[in-house]
């Protein structure tokens, strides 16, 4: 966006009171999330910056993190506690995390089918139900679930926490695919109807793909929730089920180790790829078909 | 071009009722088809002539009336708040199969290739095998002039293109009655030509056609019975030469004089 040559002073310098503005917004939200990363490959035990590490001293520097992250105890210079604590958390966010995602996923679509027919009654009332738990404050959605689900035997245990995810995600599928939805030509679906299809066939040859967009923004944002989610964990996780944020949260509470720093690290990659295969594999389409972003 | 020998109608409508809310689109009318029949019908804008094609392949629930394909009728009830329903889904699939259907807009699968397009029903209606299915999909669209087209997105042809596609689609499935519903109304006037050439191709061939249309033209020239609806009802019936030669209805003779200019 250049400025052209007929831009008055006026003008000028509001532009670049813009581009200055842009760049500190930028900077703020990104700044927070790259100081994270070399201090996980310090060697010191603390969250800081060392003189060494700022003269570029390759002794300063270290995987020692990374090795305790995958349960590796054997550093002697480790003074914090060290367990497998940090792989059981991954392995049971993600186990946790999918099946959430699943679940979401699919009762979101059938949701969001159902609430963009127009001969569904109650419409506005239900969707204002589904999305909820989006902007009733997390603590109280918790404590709600807590007490309830106590009382159906679901605390400590895998389900009511996949249950717990799955209500949690379950809005932003919802939205995505009700958004797609409105922007969804009906009359394709005819076309399949008037071709001797039935109503589910249609439904994944015609329909499904092509409000795929909406179901995979949704269903990523459904399993970033869960990945992420702490409050709800506190409330419902037994201790067996540790999650990653659980132990974070832990972590940061009982002793400040830099080993969360270096799952921080690993997180913020991992986000990095998932979200630019995503892009690269819309825009794929995109070409291929020529289809416009809806 | 009529089959006295046929006794029994490719397609038989009667007393088809059809009401949005208030508005009541369809007051009763009866069409029959008899093989190799060639209907045009014709109507200003809001007479009913698309809910009327579009009721009888049961895209839109017909208030009343009974639809017979070969003789075959669609059987009907209510549910319980007293709407009409048709009594068998899968009767309604599998008649739907035989009256093949082109849209105005086109309706091709934006996420399908042309040949894609073509095949599915194919594959997953008539449940032909994948290669059987590619070589009736290619052979009809050869048909169209599409052959060359064939790997081509939606979105990277013409609509001219994508209409003879979607006449390709239907047809493959080689229906007994071909439906359009004003299959070049959404059409550059320079495109209209190739798609009318293709429906007039399908008309020479002895095929089954209903064709809503404003293409005057076509209804005079191709079509071997025309059928003038207002308001819901046919107003006036015949055979081209008698219904634009003569004229026995005013209205059609102002809608066709406004048709015209």
């Amino acid at each position: 966006m250049g400025l052209p040559a007929y831009a008055s002073p006026g003008q000028r310098l509001w532009h670049y009171i813009y581009l200055t503005i842009c760049a500190f917004v930028l900077f703020f939200l990104v700044m927070p999330l790259v100081a994270v990363i070399p201090i996980s490959f310090s060697v010191s035990p603390f969250l800081q910056f060392t003189p060494e590490m700022l003269r570029l001293d390759p002794d300063a520097f270290s995987l020692r993190w990374y090795r305790m992250m995958m349960g590796d105890c054997s550093d002697p210079g480790i003074t914090t506690v060290c367990s497998d604590n940090w792989k059981i958390g991954a392995k049971n966010s993600l186990f946790i995390g999918i099946i959430a995602t699943a679940l979401a996923t699919t009762l979101g679509i059938l949701a969001a089918l159902g609430l963009s027919r127009p001969i569904m009654p109650f419409r506005k009332l239900i969707m204002a139900l589904m999305i909820s738990p989006l902007i009733v404050p997390l603590i109280i959605t918790a404590s709600g679930m807590f007490f309830f689900f106590a009382k159906l035997n679901l605390v400590s245990t895998y389900t009511g926490l996949i249950l717990a995810h799955t209500i949690l995600g379950l809005p932003f599928v919802v939205i995505t695919v009700t958004a797609t939805l409105v922007g969804f030509d009906a009359s394709l679906t005819r076309a399949a109807a008037s071709l001797g299809g039935g109503p589910v066939r249609n439904f994944f040859k015609v329909q499904m793909p092509l409000i795929l967009p909406g179901v995979i923004s949704g269903a990523l944002f459904a399993f970033i929730t869960s990945f992420d989610e702490v409050v709800i964990v506190l409330f419902i996780g037994g201790p067996d089920q540790i999650t990653l944020p659980r132990q974070m949260w832990s972590g940061i509470r009982q002793e400040i180790s830099p080993t969360i720093l270096s799952v921080a690290t690993i997180l913020v990659i991992l986000s990095i790829c998932l979200l630019t295969t995503v892009e690269l594999l819309r825009r794929r389409s995109e070409r291929l078909r020529g289809i416009r972003p809806t | 071009m009529t089959h006295p020998s046929e006794t029994v109608l490719a397609l038989k409508v009667e007393d088809m009722h059809k009401r949005f809310g208030e508005v009541e689109v369809l007051k009763g009318v009866h069409l029959d088809a008899a093989v190799g029949d060639v209907i045009s019908l014709l109507g200003a804008s809001g007479s009913g002539k698309s809910t009327l094609l579009r009721c009888i392949n049961l895209l839109e629930t017909p208030d009343s009336g009974t639809v017979s394909v070969h003789g075959e009728t669609i059987g009907m009830t209510t549910d319980k708040t007293g709407q009409p329903v048709p009594s068998d889904m899968s009767q309604v699939i599998r008649l739907r199969s035989r009256l093949g259907m082109v849209f105005q807009s086109f309706n091709l699968w934006q996420h399908m290739t042309v040949l894609e397009n073509v095949t599915e029903a194919l594959v997953q209606v008539l449940k032909m095998s994948k290669p059987d299915a590619l070589d009736r999909a290619r052979a009809t669209l050869d048909k169209v002039g599409m052959f060359d087209r064939q790997d081509y997105y939606p979105a990277h042809i013409s609509g001219g293109q994508q209409q003879r596609a979607a006449i390709a689609r239907a047809l493959a499935m080689e229906p007994e009655v071909m439906l359009f519903d004003e299959p070049t109304s959404a059409l550059d006037p320079e495109l209209v030509g190739e798609v009318l050439k293709v429906m007039r191709a399908l008309a020479d061939e002895g095929r089954t056609m209903i064709v809503v249309t404003h293409e005057i033209g076509f209804a005079r020239d191709v079509s071997n019975k025309v059928i003038f609806l207002h308001e819901g009802a046919i107003e006036s019936q015949g055979a081209p030469a008698q219904m634009f030669g003569n004229p026995e209805s005013e209205r059609f003779r102002q809608f066709l004089s406004n048709a015209l200019h």
